[in-house]
């Protein structure tokens, strides 16, 4: 049931049209940050009201739903968003990557690989890529519409002289089809391949910033890096201890106070789903058998 | 055996039983009603109006009771409200020329036509706890004599326009942008300035503009005039062809003089800054009016000092305090992921360090 | 107001319109986000001529804030009175539009709309091409949201060539046809083959 105080989706047609009409934009411009009248929102700026816009905006009464947070869908903000939705929108949610036409995310990209028939809807804290290097709006502005990007390269290159390696581990920027440096939201470089060539359109929502961007499908997306120091994903060398996969980004979990750690998927539903097919890490449990 | 952490949605319901049974008290003790916040605590009502950017008293008295009295969190309340309303235009600018003034002060002139009028003010009180007020019950007090001023009463800066010693504002027709339905953007007119700070935190203005008091940005200000009353609101109706009052909002406005010895483009005159808020809201109307004196250096073809007071995208984005605390407190939602990413990048960094000095040694 | 109040006028506008404008979007969306594809557009049951795709693209996207050019038989009373009605567009010459619609030969030259500028490139016009006939045959296009390539029917290759070399500046387009739209952004190149 949708509460009946509130239009579909929360947001009034008025503002879903001017998101609707940034998103647009976004998309014939792949990359390129787009301002939009960001409306305040029931929940507090910095907690997913950029994404929260997008979703609100996309959203039709057919879509099935999966919001999650850290890669896990039972974290309590994705909980939040989640139940957000289904009150105001009356939608139908999911936890499984491969059954959502709609997938809200903080600081993950599924591991499970996303197709045609779905959207990615990323929250964005900071939009700007250049903002930590240059923190004037008309400055860093002047410096995309002149592909002026050598801050960029001049600070990777400083961590390269620095520490003998990039120094940045996750929000890590990308070039998008070869014009407009993009911020990939606070996802961990070990995602970033799969900004690339994705099957699914990618919307960027910031809402504090005021800012819409996005990756059409198959949009080509680069991680910003030298010849003599390519782009490394980085990732713990560890499997995970319940799945046992080896290719998915890990959490490190502290499991008793000698300070034992065991690594567990991030991914929530990609280690369930691992595991209900009868895959067993270090530390797991054959799957049917009891806890 | 790990299980991982579940019942997120459970948490948050006890989480919000938790906060409404907080939020009443003890139960002993009556509860309050929104009509005793909209009259007795006022001045926390015109904040969360003004900062709220609604004029709507029971609103904001309803907000600070769910708030328990925060008075950020009340004003996040009332603007989760407000941007859900329907727009049906805009109204007619309000004429304070036409203020029925509750209160009116001039610093610049000991007199002036329509006279001062102290209104209801802390400025005299003698800040000592009044122990009666803890008592319950009593009498209630005697009503004071003055009636507010009717209007028009004259502003006080315009006997110094006939003179031609301050500036003069000329009125545009351009529809103002409106900050709450376009995004922001840089350069801002004085317009837009305005909206944003009126609308901003009530404490970052105050240390905005005390410190252009301090030396940062100084601009030499003097209160010409600080007025609070009533105003009409009128609504051109297109298909009457004609304005029609739709209400009433109390306002606090000021008008400082500034010292100006004149620059490269302007001659020496007085300059202006503007504060208006809604409500009986002087310290911040007051502050509005230095830290927006303090902005117009470039137009004045004054000199940029570098002071924080004078840098429009320092003061524009910084001074939304649903914003701020919103993003300042997002910083407890969990982080692991990235921290993982750093955690190994350090753990790379540190290993590589190490194999360095190794390397050095032999 | 010169139109009189018709029932032409005040119909054919959305039943229920957060939920058909939400539908619309979605359509609008993924036709421009994956150019070439062709999508099933509805809702709007808009006077002659104007096809169901442009009207409903019309009133999922255009309202007050959004000035509209209307181009060749396009700009009729009916249509004026409609479009006034169910969004409150003003409507405008073509440089000061932000949608624009009506049959390519009405739309040219295309230089007159909005191509953004260099710092918000997204201030730039979507025109929406009504098409007398819309397949996935015709030009070779590749780009973003294209996996290898795409064929659609264009009106005129060469002027959507020289809108792509703009980029990142340029207007976006819409081709409708009947109930049917399909997306051409800035970013797509149509090949020469």
């Amino acid at each position: 049931m949708t509460e009946q105080a509130y239009n579909f989706a929360y947001l009034d047609e008025q503002t879903k049209r001017m998101i609707r009409r940034a998103i647009l934009k976004g998309v014939a411009v792949p990359g390129c940050q787009v301002p939009f009248a960001s409306r305040e929102m029931p929940m507090p700026y910095g907690w997913g009201t950029g994404g929260v816009q997008v979703t609100a905006a996309c959203l039709t009464p057919e879509d099935r739903l999966k919001v999650i947070d850290q890669g896990a869908d039972d974290t309590t903000n994705a909980v939040s968003i989640r139940s957000f939705f289904r009150r105001t929108a009356g939608i139908a949610v999911t936890e499984a990557t491969a059954e959502a036409t709609l997938i809200q995310t903080r600081h993950r990209i599924p591991e499970h690989p996303l197709t045609e028939d779905q959207i990615l809807v990323y929250q964005v804290p900071i939009p700007e890529p250049l903002r930590f290097l240059e923190p004037r709006e008309p400055e860093t502005r002047k410096m995309h519409s002149l592909e002026e990007y050598g801050l960029m390269h001049v600070k990777l290159y400083e961590d390269i002289a620095r520490h003998g390696a990039i120094a940045t581990s996750y929000d890590y920027p990308v070039k998008v089809e070869g014009r407009y440096v993009m911020d990939p939201s606070p996802i961990p470089k070990f995602d970033n391949p799969k900004l690339s060539g994705c099957p699914a359109l990618q919307l960027f929502g910031a809402g504090r910033e005021q800012r819409i961007y996005a990756l059409p499908p198959y949009t080509s997306v680069v991680s910003l890096d030298f010849d003599d120091h390519p782009f490394d994903p980085g990732k713990a060398d560890h499997d995970c201890d319940l799945c046992g996969a080896g290719d998915s980004y890990l959490d490190e979990v502290i499991i008793d106070d000698a300070g034992s750690r065991m690594f567990v998927c991030s991914d929530t539903d990609f280690c369930r789903g691992r595991r209900a097919a009868g895959h067993v890490g270090r530390l797991g449990t054959p799957a049917g058998a009891a806890a | 055996m790990y299980v991982a952490v579940k019942g997120g949605e459970r948490a948050i319901e006890n989480a919000h039983a938790l906060l409404a049974e907080d939020r009443r008290g003890d139960t002993g003790v009556a509860e309050l009603s929104v009509a005793q916040i909209r009259e007795q605590l006022r001045l926390a009502v015109n904040r969360v109006m003004a900062e709220g950017s609604l004029f709507d008293p029971d609103l904001a008295a309803l907000a600070i009771k769910q708030a328990r009295g925060d008075l950020i969190e009340a004003v996040f309340l009332i603007r989760a409200y407000r941007t859900t309303l329907p727009r049906f235009g805009s109204s007619r600018p309000v004429d304070t020329g036409t203020m029925a003034c509750s209160r009116r002060i001039s610093a610049t002139f000991k007199d002036a036509p329509g006279g001062q009028v102290l209104g209801p003010t802390f400025d005299y009180t003698h800040r000592l706890l009044d122990f009666r007020l803890a008592a319950e019950g009593q009498a209630l007090p005697r009503p004071a004599t003055a009636d507010p001023v009717a209007g028009p009463v004259p502003h006080i800066t315009s006997f110094l326009n006939r003179e031609g010693l301050i500036e003069t504002d000329r009125p545009g027709d351009d529809l103002p942008p409106d900050l709450t339905r376009e995004p922001m953007e840089l350069p801002a007119p004085r317009a837009l300035r305005l909206q944003a700070i009126t609308r901003g935190d009530e404490g970052f203005i105050l240390s905005l503009a005390y410190s252009t008091q301090r030396g940062y940005g100084r601009t030499h200000a003097f209160v010409g005039e600080l007025r609070i009353g009533t105003v009409a609101v009128e609504m051109d109706i297109p298909e009457l062809g004609f304005a029609v009052e739709i209400g009433e909002v109390e306002l606090t406005e000021c008008e400082t003089v500034n010292q100006f010895t004149g620059s490269k483009t302007e001659p020496p005159q007085f300059t202006r800054g503007y504060g208006l808020v809604f409500g009986q809201t002087e310290r911040k109307a007051i502050a509005m009016s230095l830290v927006d004196r303090a902005l117009r250096w470039k137009e004045l073809g004054e000199d940029n000092t570098g002071a924080p007071a004078q840098d429009e995208e320092f003061v524009l984005m910084h001074a939304d305090n649903v914003q701020a605390t919103g993003f300042l407190e997002h910083i407890k939602l969990p982080h692991y992921v990235d921290f993982q990413a750093e955690t190994e990048l350090v753990r790379k960094l540190r290993a590589e360090g190490a194999a360095r000095c190794q390397e050095a040694a032999e | 107001m010169t139109n009189p109040l018709t029932a032409e006028t005040l119909g054919g506008g959305f039943d229920d319109a957060p939920i058909q404008s939400a539908r619309a979007f979605r359509a609008a969306l993924d036709a421009m986000a994956r150019p070439g594809r062709i999508h099933v557009i509805a809702g709007a049951r808009p006077p002659a001529p104007l096809s169901v795709a442009a009207g409903t693209l019309l009133l999922t996207l255009a309202d007050g804030t959004t000035p509209v050019h209307l181009a060749g038989d396009i700009d009729c009373d009916a249509l004026r009175g409609w479009i006034t009605f169910h969004t409150g567009a003003p409507l405008v010459p073509a440089e000061a539009a932000v949608f624009a619609v009506g049959r390519w030969a009405d739309l040219t030259p295309p230089r007159r709309f909005a191509i953004g500028t260099p710092e918000y490139p997204d201030r730039a016009a979507t025109l929406i091409v009504e098409m007398p006939v819309l397949q996935s045959e015709g030009p070779v296009l590749t780009g973003p949201g294209i996996r290898d390539r795409a064929r659609l029917t264009l009106p005129d290759p060469e002027a959507f060539r020289a809108n792509h070399a703009l980029f990142p500046l340029g207007f976006d387009t819409f081709l409708t046809c009947g109930n049917r739209v399909a997306g051409l952004p800035r970013s797509t190149r149509v090949e020469d083959f």
